[in-house]
């Protein structure tokens, strides 16, 4: 029996794509949910998709799972195709999708094995693997309830400790810390960690900009069911950001109208219905500029761009509204 | 286990290409979802199961057979309990097939989406359709098993052969629960379930022989009866309590039901891959 701490050995071969779209679309009716997207992930990375509501993220992910088919474009997981091997696809993934189907009416261990089954394991086989996993999810205490008792983040965890009864190559998930508490966050990130340290190789949506740079070797941002943009976070940052941003709140309703204020202070400025935002490479240097001219903001703040700024730069809008 | 089995068993759990599974290990493992929900349900379950003949038997086979038998001698030149009794064996069927086949579908599609978290897996559409029909299959014979043994203690059937009324009740709620199955996963919430009830199943227990023949019904009742499976399951169960068969007749009534399960078949497939398939 392996351990779920070892569950996928190391493979470091330099071809192992394990996915790869090209022109992938996904339509419902005529409505273009993906749009035409091209994603390569290789084994052992963790590869986000990230973006706004609606941008296509779950659909996506369906089709990757193997569970909705592809409208158009090509899709290989594992170098099959999905159309026609979905089975010995699914056999390989481990899903998270992004709500939790859990039953609620059984215990948490009984949750476990049932999957389990789904895979063709036995009935030893799964308590063996149920056991470990329980441990890995800190939820062993937990076994027997039922899982309409726990919290959130607890039924978060299970359900991925669920996707990986079948010691998948590939993990799936779909906005996995969405509406979670930040505490709850945290253990779900250290969880997956870890799972990325075994070698699992990690696919995951997200809306947060932290989560991803928490998260991801490398990623593509998604809009409208395109991608607009694809790279390291630091890459993405570098590439459509400047290093430091300065954050300025005035007392007025639209922040245009200070526009012409900070003009030429910094490489940009993006106005938002509460702030400034000026990018520029040294922040204390262009708040002094800004000073220098006599402005007296409300409030004033300097930080290192994000993800989001890099978001907003793209497609001029916020990631979470 | 044999070498083979185990060897397969081990490549499970392994990382990297999987043996596919075999089809009967793929309906057992939807079976075993059904199993474990009905292990912790089963007792409130099985109560319900033998209070329904039980009431039955005393107020319609005792309550009314008495009057029925005092004032016209019985129905058919038998006693009013043995003309009712096995009709309602198909009846309960329906009612079973009826209580298994509309919300829990929907709760599954919809409300805890349990088929789409077995779809994630190896599984396909027609291993989850045809492995939660089986668990309704279980329900059907568990139901009328018991339904059979009870009224046979109350005296309500004449022959053995009434044992075959089991297997023809079971098919009888099949007739209903795999069209009803289409006709579900095509809901959106439970308003169309309450059409079912009021337009369906109810008129069908009063207008299918179940508590007077149906040559006492006006001509167009009578061809709902014809066109629809009740009536043909209760004519089935009486002819097996009453052991007297004609067998073109007998025919003529399965057929019917294995109709209703055949044609009812091709459209759950298609309501579950329209609805599961996105
Ligand atoms: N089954 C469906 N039928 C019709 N439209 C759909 C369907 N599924 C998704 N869509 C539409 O496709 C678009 C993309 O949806 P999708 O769920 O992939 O977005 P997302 O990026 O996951 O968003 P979110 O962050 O809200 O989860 C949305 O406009 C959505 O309304
Ligand atoms: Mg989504």
């Amino acid at each position: 029996m392996t351990d779920p701490r070892q569950a996928v050995p190391r493979q470091p071969v330099a071809d192992d794509v394990l996915v790869r779209a090209r022109g992938l679309v996904k339509t419902f009716g005529e409505f273009r949910a993906v749009d035409g997207i091209d994603v390569t992930v290789h084994r052992g990375e963790a590869f986000g998709f990230l973006g706004p509501n609606g941008a296509g993220k779950s659909s996506t992910m369906r089709m990757v799972g193997a569970v909705s088919p592809v409208s158009g474009g090509e899709l290989r997981i594992f170098g099959l195709d999905p159309a026609t091997d979905g089975p010995a696809i699914r056999a390989r993934l481990g899903v998270v999708p992004q709500a939790d189907h859990l039953d609620e009416e059984l215990t948490v261990e009984e949750n476990l094995w049932i999957y389990g089954r789904y895979f063709g394991l036995s009935g030893r086989q799964v308590r063996e693997r149920a056991r470990e996993l329980l441990d890995f999810a800190q939820l062993t205490e937990r076994a027997r309830h039922k899982v309409d008792s726990l919290s959130g983040g607890m039924k978060r965890r299970l359900t991925i400790a669920r996707s990986l009864i079948n010691s998948p190559e590939v993990l799936l998930l779909d906005e996995p810390t969405t509406g979670l508490d930040p505490q709850a966050r945290h253990i779900l990130w250290d969880r997956l960690f870890r799972l990325k340290r075994q070698g699992v190789t990690l696919v995951l949506t997200t809306h947060y900009m932290d989560e991803a740079e928490q998260l991801c070797d490398r990623l593509v941002v998604m809009d409208h069911g395109r991608i607009v943009a694809e790279g390291s976070p630091r890459n993405l940052i570098s590439a459509h950001s400047t290093r430091e941003v300065l954050e300025l709140r005035f007392d007025l309703d639209d922040h245009r109208d200070r526009l012409d204020d900070v003009d030429g202070v910094g490489e940009r400025v993006e106005v938002l219905p509460d702030r400034l935002l000026v990018y520029v490479d040294d922040g204390d240097a262009a708040m002094s500029a800004i000073a220098g001219r006599g402005i007296r903001p409300l409030s004033s703040l300097v930080r290192r761009s994000t993800l989001e700024d890099v978001f907003l730069h793209l497609t001029g809008r916020s990631l979470i509204d | 286990m044999s070498a083979d089995t185990s060897s397969v068993q081990a490549a499970r759990e392994r990382s990297g290409p999987r043996p596919p599974m075999r089809l009967a290990e793929r309906r057992l493992a939807v079976i075993g979802y059904f199993a474990t929900v009905y292990k912790r349900i089963w007792r409130g379950s099985i109560i319900g199961r033998f209070l329904s003949p039980l009431l039955f038997l005393l107020s319609m086979g005792l309550g009314l057979g008495s009057l029925v038998d005092s004032s016209s001698g019985g129905v058919d030149g038998r006693s009013y309990l043995q003309f009712v009794v096995p009709a309602i064996v198909a009846t309960q069927a329906m009612w079973v097939a009826m209580g298994e086949s509309t919300y829990q579908v929907l709760a599954y599609i919809k409300w805890n989406r349990m088929y789409e978290s077995m779809l994630a897996t190896p599984l396909s559409v027609a291993d989850v359709l045809l492995g939660h029909l089986l668990a309704v299959t279980g329900h059907l014979v568990l139901a009328t098993t018991i339904f059979v043994a009870v009224a046979a203690l109350f005296g309500a059937f004449a022959s053995w052969w009434v044992l075959l009324a089991i297997p023809v009740a079971v098919l009888t709620g099949l007739a209903f629960t795999v069209p009803i199955f289409a006709y579900s996963a095509r809901q959106e919430g439970d308003d169309g379930f309450n059409i079912l009830y009021r337009l369906l199943v109810t008129p069908l227990m009063l207008f299918s022989g179940t508590f007077f023949p149906v040559d006492q019904l006006p001509a167009v009742l009578r061809a709902v009866a014809w066109v629809t499976p009740l009536w043909h399951g209760v004519e089935l169960c009486r002819a097996a309590a009453y052991a007297s068969f004609s067998p073109l007749a007998d025919a003529g009534h399965l057929a019917v039901l294995l109709l209703y399960v055949g044609v009812g078949w091709v459209l759950a497939r298609r309501s579950f891959a329209k609805r599961l398939v996105r």
